[in-house]
């Protein structure tokens, strides 16, 4: 527990509503490797109810793979380990009996945008269906509010019975987004969203990311450091595999640094 | 929230169906030589002279006093094969290097769809290809009087087992990356050249495994050497005597064998045997092919 | 400087040289089988009618048509595809999706090499041996479609895992991520998407069991039968089994009678294989990812 009068302010000003809650997700001692060969090492970090926690650093920072431990991937990839523990909910998410379960409750956006050789309306309506839901009026509700939030609706409305997987790429990417807001999830995982999406779209998205913050939790990759400093509450520096540190991000980006390398980074010296 | 539902436990069904299906094969090709084993067993451990079945070429097993020497239909198997190899080998070999080396665009495909098309050919339309019209050609040809002979199923058996050897050589030299060529090009070498001494030496195991491949075709025929090879137990001395195959004689024999008899035993023997050799042959083509994959 | 060299020249020559020996040793493989098959339809097309087709034979079948055999071989095949394309799509979703790189994978396709490499008449001892006695069965037709079964088993294990591994893993991480189970993700996006890859396999396997005969001969097939076959536990005439019965032990038969059976056999063969074929080209050619 973490003493609410400490409660840093977040980005806009306004205050963690939730902060003096357990965590939603606490990770301790996470070590991630590849055949044997470690990827991530001690991670140690919480990510708290309705935050948007950022996570920044240069390429095989291992950004990536801690968001496949979040999510359990491990169990489809024989050649990934994962050792320590990750809770969400208060939950070790080993423990949980139904997998599949834990990872239609979490949100998850890969860089490379993958649209399924299915309709448009399909991909959106694939996670509800799982979910068990029927019914042409509830599913065309989902179908057009996700497509709505991810800022693809006015583009494939007209025909969202096309093959996802053949949309441009900068769609497909707001595909994925949309068909994991699709999972009504209560953790979002990003991972260089906007990689293929136009700087216009990217605001309209990052707009609603700051909505659904009310509503969610998000964890947020990035390989753009402004991005991180417009959107997320608290940063976390990924350096080769270490968490360098974490920080409220307004106070990383004026300085405040326990250590100088984020300070390097986040001003462009290297990465 | 965290319960297992019905898609859970139909996916854990599904998987325990799958893996079924995924150690079928396994299941079969251990079923295929337990009951072979069994049902020759009793005659192995019986009757078998192991000194008559391989020196002996006296195969009587209906006779009063029955014999069960097996060299004839070995070596029979042995030149029949050893015939087709002559000529199947290098042609499909060539064939190989020019449909992936030298052909180009539309003339490949249509090769490449050729082939596949000649080893889809039933072994029994080859068999009645070898008595109709191989036969009558090569008596008039070679002025012979028998044309059912090691030449007719030879040549029968040559092109049944090209097709296989052609698409697996091929498929060995085109595993050679193409990096390898073009660094030989541009040093200014020609294909001829880069063939002979970039992607041959590069694939030679691959084209190994193929003709091993194309041996084990060749001695498993059935169909197609009963009905070419003239069936006359013989030891040949020229391409122009007829012989017996190993496959061929359980083929012509089995339906007269009465169950559990010797000769039904030793027709199962037989099978045994054919069993044993095209398994190490073709575990031997399959070690020769990993050794590629490790370099 | 750029003018060509003697020895440019010379290898030049040589390269020409090879490339024209190897076209012709292509040559000399196809043109014979070209040859083949003329002869049977030159030989054997004049025997061909609608009585050819669809009347039995007559007097010890020196007369007649072929339909018992026709008929019996469908029986056989779609007998033996029942059986097979299940065990054979399990087995290749299981190399494909969850198989991992381990001894009993060597070993699971070390099997399915050999089980493809093992001779056709070995795999009519074992049908003998465990369908016709051990289990019973008798020879019948679902003891010889059985051993066809097993037999071309490969044929669809290796067509339906290449099929199943041309769709991109992305698309599986896709569904796993939204929570679907590995099964939800075979049965609404990976099956979908290799389902005409799966079928060439299955025309293929058609094609290939028409033509055995040997499987079959001591375990279901018989020379004469005079009715259609009425179930899966009747002996039945196939066309494989009827050229090899009229080619060496019928007497008195026609020639153009024993041509008819090869070319309708090798029609029905080529046919499917053709079909196969163009089919893999035709969805070579469709885009949908």
């Amino acid at each position: 527990m973490v003493d609410a009068a400490a409660a840093p302010e977040r980005a806009d000003g306004s205050a963690f509503p939730l902060y003096e809650e357990q965590p939603l997700v606490e990770v301790r001692d996470l070590v991630i490797s590849y055949r044997g060969r470690p990827a991530l090492r001690d991670i140690d970090l919480d990510v708290y109810r309705h935050e948007i926690f950022g996570i920044v650093g240069p390429a095989n920072s291992g950004k990536t793979s801690f968001l496949r431990a979040l999510n359990r991937m491990d169990a489809f990839n024989p050649a990934m380990q994962v050792a320590g523990s990750i809770r969400i909910n208060g939950k070790n998410i080993n423990d949980w009996r139904n997998e599949y379960a834990l990872r239609s409750r979490i949100g998850v956006v890969f860089p490379l945008p993958v649209g399924l050789p299915l309709s448009v309306y399909d991909n959106v309506a694939f996670s509800p269906r799982l979910r068990g839901i029927r019914r042409k009026a509830r599913l065309d509700e989902v179908v057009e509010r996700c497509l709505t939030r991810a800022a693809l609706w006015d583009e494939v409305k007209d025909r969202l019975d096309s093959l996802g997987s053949l949309l441009s790429g900068g769609q497909q990417q707001r595909l994925t987004i949309a068909r994991a807001l699709s999972q009504e999830p209560e953790l979002l995982l990003l991972d260089e969203f906007s990689i293929a999406v136009d700087p216009v779209t990217t605001m309209r998205i990052e707009d609603v990311l700051r909505e659904l913050r009310s509503e969610i939790t998000i964890v947020l990759v990035t390989n753009l450091v402004q991005q991180a400093r417009r959107l997320a509450d608290r940063t976390a520096f990924f350096l080769t595999g270490e968490l360098v540190e974490t920080g409220v991000t307004e106070d990383l980006f004026e300085g405040k640094v326990k250590d100088r390398r984020t300070t390097g980074y986040l001003e462009g010296r290297f990465g | 929230m965290d319960r297992r539902d019905a898609a859970w436990y139909v996916d854990r069904v599904a998987q325990g169906l799958i893996f079924a299906g995924g150690i079928s094969a396994i299941v079969f090709i251990v079923g295929i030589f337990v009951f072979v084993t069994k049902e020759g067993l009793g005659f192995v451990f019986g009757p078998l002279q192991p000194g008559e079945f391989l020196t002996s070429i006296a195969w009587r097993p209906t006779s009063n006093n029955p014999t069960y020497g097996a060299l004839a239909l070995i070596v029979g198997t042995a030149s029949v094969t050893g015939f087709a190899m002559l000529f199947s080998v290098p042609l499909s070999l060539g064939a190989a290097l020019f449909i992936a080396e030298f052909a180009r665009g539309k003339t490949r495909e249509i090769l490449k769809v050729l082939v596949e098309m000649l080893a889809a050919i039933p072994s029994v339309v080859w068999g009645f290809v070898g008595m109709s019209i191989m036969n009558p050609l090569i008596i008039r040809i070679f002025d012979v009087p028998v044309g059912l002979t090691v030449l007719n199923a030879g040549l029968i058996l040559g092109l049944m087992a090209a097709p296989i050897m052609t698409t697996i050589a091929e498929d060995a030299l085109k595993a050679v990356p193409d990096s390898y060529r073009e660094a030989a090009e541009a040093l200014g070498a020609t294909r001829w050249e880069v063939v002979v001494k970039v992607v041959i030496p590069a694939s030679r195991n691959g084209l190994l495994a193929a003709v091993l491949l194309g041996v084990g075709r060749g001695f498993g025929e059935t169909m197609a050497v009963l009905m070419a090879s003239g069936h006359a137990i013989n030891l040949p001395t020229s391409p122009f005597d007829s012989v017996r195959a190993l496959t061929a004689t359980i083929a012509a024999e089995l339906g007269d064998a009465p169950v559990g008899s010797d000769h039904y035993g030793s027709l199962f023997t037989l099978g045994i045997l054919l069993f044993v050799v095209t398994f190490v042959v073709n575990l031997t083509a399959d070690l020769v092919v990993r050794g590629v994959g490790k370099k | 400087m750029f003018a060509p060299t003697p020895l440019n020249r010379r290898s030049y020559r040589k390269q020409r040289l090879a490339r024209a020996v190897f076209f012709l040793m292509t040559v000399a493989l196809i043109v014979p089988v070209l040859v083949i098959v003329g002869t049977l339809v030159i030989r054997g097309g004049p025997a061909i009618s609608w009585e050819f087709l669809f009347t039995p034979p007559r007097n010890f079948m020196t007369e007649g048509g072929i339909l018992p055999a026709l008929v019996g071989t469908v029986w056989l095949v779609l007998v033996a595809l029942l059986a097979s394309v299940p065990v054979g799509v399990a087995a290749a979703l299981y190399l494909s999706e969850y198989a991992p790189d381990n001894l009993l994978t060597r070993t699971i396709n070390l099997a399915i090499i050999n089980l493809a490499g093992v001779p056709s008449i070995v795999h009519a001892l074992f049908g003998v041996g465990a369908f016709v006695l051990f289990f019973r069965i008798g020879a019948s037709i679902l003891a010889a479609s059985l051993t066809l079964a097993v037999m071309t088993l490969p044929v669809v294990i290796v067509a339906t895992r290449e099929s199943l591994q041309a769709v991109p893993q992305a698309f599986r991480e896709a569904c796993w991520n939204m929570g679907a189970t590995r099964w939800q993700t075979i049965r609404k996006v990976v099956l979908p998407n290799s389902i005409s890859g799966i079928l060439t396999g299955v025309i293929l396997e058609v094609s290939r069991t028409t033509g055995e005969t040997a499987p079959i001969m001591f375990t279901g097939a018989a020379a004469f039968v005079a009715f259609l076959p009425e179930s899966v536990f009747d002996q039945t005439m196939a066309m494989s089994y009827h050229l090899y019965y009229l080619a060496t032990q019928a007497t008195d038969v026609p020639e153009q009678t024993t041509f008819g059976v090869a070319l309708v056999l090798i029609a029905i063969v080529l046919a499917m294989n053709a079909i196969s074929i163009a089919f893999r080209v035709y969805l070579r050619g469709q885009k949908k990812w």
